[in-house]
């Protein structure tokens, strides 16, 4: 049996790339992708321990952060794709409305 | 004892207060007859209620005392004070004069006031002016008194500055109200040391209690355990401090030296207002105040003393002024300082009965004049200049004869009131056993002649000779009342015109008071039978029969003396006529020629002493530049501008940086978001252990 600690440092892995992803990336999917990927990571989590305490309560999490997930999806690439029509890039350092 | 009258005593001052609620909210829309109608009604309703009160008090068997259904105020550990009202036999005079007389200015004041911007105002200012007043006389506890005394002081600052758009106006209300402050002041000290020594602000508590007590101050052996069971042993001078602090009260609010200052000023209000408040009823609410305190003051000698020279030194001090002044109200506000000054004269000699008599007739024939002065004012157009009238006699007939009734009154003239009253204080005055009394006699007497001349002179000027009304108007103050009658002048030619009936109604009644008011206490030496004084004997003998034997005086000396004394009065007074005759009909330029030739005392009269100078030079001026210097610099703008600009500028900075992370750069977020995530994550995992080591 794998140990627990494999999964976690794996998880921890994938989040940080994740994070890394997220504050230096400057194209808006690729910004989305790594959100994805943090939410895997965690996903990733929650189940090593749902396997390891026998407890079902971590495997419903999962499902309801991957429902969330399809439905964040769906709305962020609707928002993208309406940026990008009004914009024409999806460079984020570009989308800057707020900075008066 | 609670009899049907009792139960009904709360409305008595209440009334005026609706008749103030109603003209002060719905006046503005409300048509002027309507706004009169109210203001009569909740003032003669009042009226009527007293002289039902009055017809169950008086006769055999009547009850003294009638006190209202208590109702609790403050109870506090030490402390218990009651909403009751009681009325005995001072209070029924004194509610008759206010309602009485209040009815009847109220009646002049729909004539007078007809063409005045905020009628609404002025009358519900006059209802909230009763409600004070009748909660002033009402009152059975230092406490409730002090609202009254507040209140009419607040009634009496709002009418001053009726005409608030004029400077002078605003600036007399103000001081009428600071200068009465200083009294208050003195009050309210006088009411913590009761509590303090009496652990009560009741009348009857107090005055019991101090009746316990020996003249001197000091306590009888026999109730000395009681005494010291009960409260802090007493030292003999407490109640001489407690009177004292009530004479500085009632100086304020009665115009006595050294706070007289405010009442000449006073005179920038609407005549009726100085007629009602500035005459009749308001300025005696410090003589009804020792009156009412009588027990405390027969036991503090000094306190006595003080309250005798202080109504002298005022008596005199103001007539003189009085005798130079030129302006019509002015002569006759001096002359109602100098009036109060002969009340406390009486109180000062333990005369209280006296002191109320001569309110009683002062408030009618002073309200009188004042009226007809108001009267003579309006026939003039808003001139109150006495130099440029004259020639009035045959112009006004009316005002004119009612207005000699008042100058005949208040010179002393027998048998009218003025001549009762006066007398009496100054046959009590010389039969006081105080070793200043035959002093304090000769002061009241010059003050007499003094009363008598400028009044007469008051009377020439205005009725007189030639009208010497200067056809050019503006030139003088313009106050609302006078531009209004200056458009009338331009209709009539000559202007001069009688008031109107509704004006001349209460001149007439208070002519006919004047003349017989003071037949209720013709004095037991011309024949009569003191009845105003028994009547108030319930309140007054009990305490006069406490002093030391020699202080019964009245009844042993001889009815020649007052005879001879009232003659010698008579005389003074017909001497004061005779001058102004001289001066002022006979030979018009004589008096000129002696202010000239007496400049330096004529001078000192005209400019009142220099005591407003005085005043503002070493009182209100070191005032104001501490608050200049001191509290506008350091305080105001150091520490309260500062702190405020402080605090500002902290929030500014805070707010710049808070701003500056409000880049709209999308990364920047996140960063923040991940940084805020991380530290949160970190407290939870390490900051149990922090914690812990901590």
């Amino acid at each position: 049996m794998v140990p627990i600690a494999y999964y976690l440092v794996l998880g921890a892995v994938l989040f940080s790339i994740g994070i890394g992803a997220f504050l230096i990336k400057r194209n808006v999917i690729t910004i989305f992708i790594s959100i994805e990927l943090m939410l895997n990571a965690v996903n990733l989590t929650f189940v090593a321990f749902a396997h390891k305490w026998h407890q079902v309560s971590g495997q419903i999490f999962v499902f309801f952060v991957m429902v969330v997930a399809a439905a964040e999806a769906a709305v962020g690439l609707a928002i993208i794709i309406a940026i990008f029509r009004t914009r024409r890039t999806l460079n984020v350092d570009e989308i800057d409305l707020m900075n008066s | 004892m609670n009899s049907m009258p009792a139960n009904y005593l709360w409305l008595i001052p209440l009334l005026p207060f609706a008749g103030f609620l109603i003209n002060g909210t719905l006046g503005r829309r409300l048509p002027r007859g309507l706004v009169s109608a109210v203001a009569l009604l909740f003032t003669a309703a009042p009226a009527c209620l007293v002289a039902w009160l009055w017809s169950t008090m008086v006769g055999a068997g009547a009850p003294e005392v009638l006190h209202s259904p208590a109702q609790t105020w403050i109870s506090i550990t030490g402390l218990h004070v009651d909403f009751t009202l009681a009325v005995d036999h001072l209070t029924l005079v004194m509610l008759a004069v206010v309602t009485g007389v209040g009815f009847l200015i109220h009646l002049y004041s729909v004539g007078y006031m007809a063409h005045e911007e905020g009628y609404w105002r002025f009358f519900a200012y006059l209802n909230l002016f009763m409600f004070f007043m009748l909660v002033l006389v009402l009152a059975e506890n230092f406490l409730l008194l002090f609202v009254g005394w507040e209140g009419v002081g607040l009634a009496s600052y709002l009418l001053i500055g009726f005409y608030f758009t004029k400077q002078s106006a605003a600036d007399a209300g103000r001081k009428a109200f600071v200068v009465n402050r200083v009294g208050d002041f003195g009050f309210l000290l006088a009411m913590f040391l009761l509590v303090m020594h009496f652990g009560s602000l009741d009348f009857t508590t107090v005055f019991s209690q101090t009746s316990l007590l020996d003249v001197t101050g000091h306590i009888p052996p026999l109730c000395q355990g009681l005494c010291t069971i009960l409260y802090t042993p007493y030292s003999g001078g407490f109640l001489t401090a407690i009177c004292l602090l009530l004479v500085l009260g009632a100086a304020g609010k009665s115009a006595q030296i050294p706070l007289y200052v405010w009442l000449p000023d006073a005179m920038e209000g609407p005549t009726p207002v100085s007629a009602l408040i500035h005459a009749a009823t308001m300025v005696t609410a410090g003589i009804y105040m020792v009156a009412r305190c009588h027990v405390l003051f027969d036991h503090s000698p000094i306190a006595l003393t003080v309250v005798a020279c202080i109504g002298a030194a005022t008596a005199i001090f103001a007539a003189s002024i009085g005798m130079v002044q030129h302006d019509i109200k002015r002569v006759l506000a001096y002359s109602t300082i100098s009036q109060l000054g002969y009340m406390f004269l009486a109180c000062g000699v333990a005369a209280y009965s006296a002191a109320i008599f001569h309110l009683v007739t002062h408030a009618f024939f002073k309200a009188l004049l004042f009226l007809a002065a108001g009267s003579v004012i309006h026939a003039l157009s808003g001139e109150q200049d006495m130099r440029r009238m004259g020639g009035l006699r045959s112009r006004t007939p009316i005002t004119f004869l009612t207005m000699s009734a008042g100058v005949f009154a208040i010179a002393g003239i027998p048998p009218l009131a003025g001549f009762v009253s006066k007398d009496e204080i100054l046959f009590q005055t010389f039969a006081s056993p105080n070793p200043l009394a035959k002093l304090l006699w000769v002061l009241g007497l010059i003050t007499a002649g003094m009363t008598s001349f400028y009044m007469f002179r008051l009377w020439y000027k205005t009725f007189f000779g030639e009208l010497r009304l200067n056809p050019v108007h503006g030139a003088n103050d313009a106050h609302a009342h006078e531009q209004e009658h200056g458009a009338a002048q331009a209709e009539h030619p000559h202007g001069v015109h009688e008031s109107p009936w509704i004006m001349l109604g209460p001149l007439a009644i208070l002519g006919v008071l004047s003349v017989v008011g003071g037949w209720i206490g013709w004095p037991a030496a011309l024949g009569g039978n003191n009845h105003f004084e028994h009547f108030l004997d319930p309140v007054f003998v009990s305490t006069t029969a406490l002093q030391d034997p020699s202080a019964m005086n009245a009844d042993q000396v001889s009815h020649g003396m007052e005879i001879g004394l009232a003659a010698i009065s008579v005389l003074v007074a017909l001497a004061g006529w005779y001058a102004a005759d001289l001066l002022y009909r006979q030979k018009p330029g004589r008096a000129t020629r002696l202010a000239r030739q007496m400049r330096p005392v004529y001078e000192t009269l005209e400019n009142k002493y220099w005591v407003d100078e005085i005043y503002e030079s070493f009182l209100l001026l070191p005032l104001v530049m501490f608050t200049r210097g001191m509290l506008e610099l350091i305080f105001e703008r150091g520490i309260v501008n500062g702190s405020g600009r402080a605090f500002a500028m902290i929030t500014r900075g805070f707010a710049w940086f808070a701003r500056r992370q409000i880049s709209g750069n999308i990364r920047s977020y996140a960063g923040w978001l991940a940084i805020g995530a991380a530290a949160v994550l970190a407290v939870m995992v390490f900051g149990h252990s922090l914690l812990v080591h901590l």
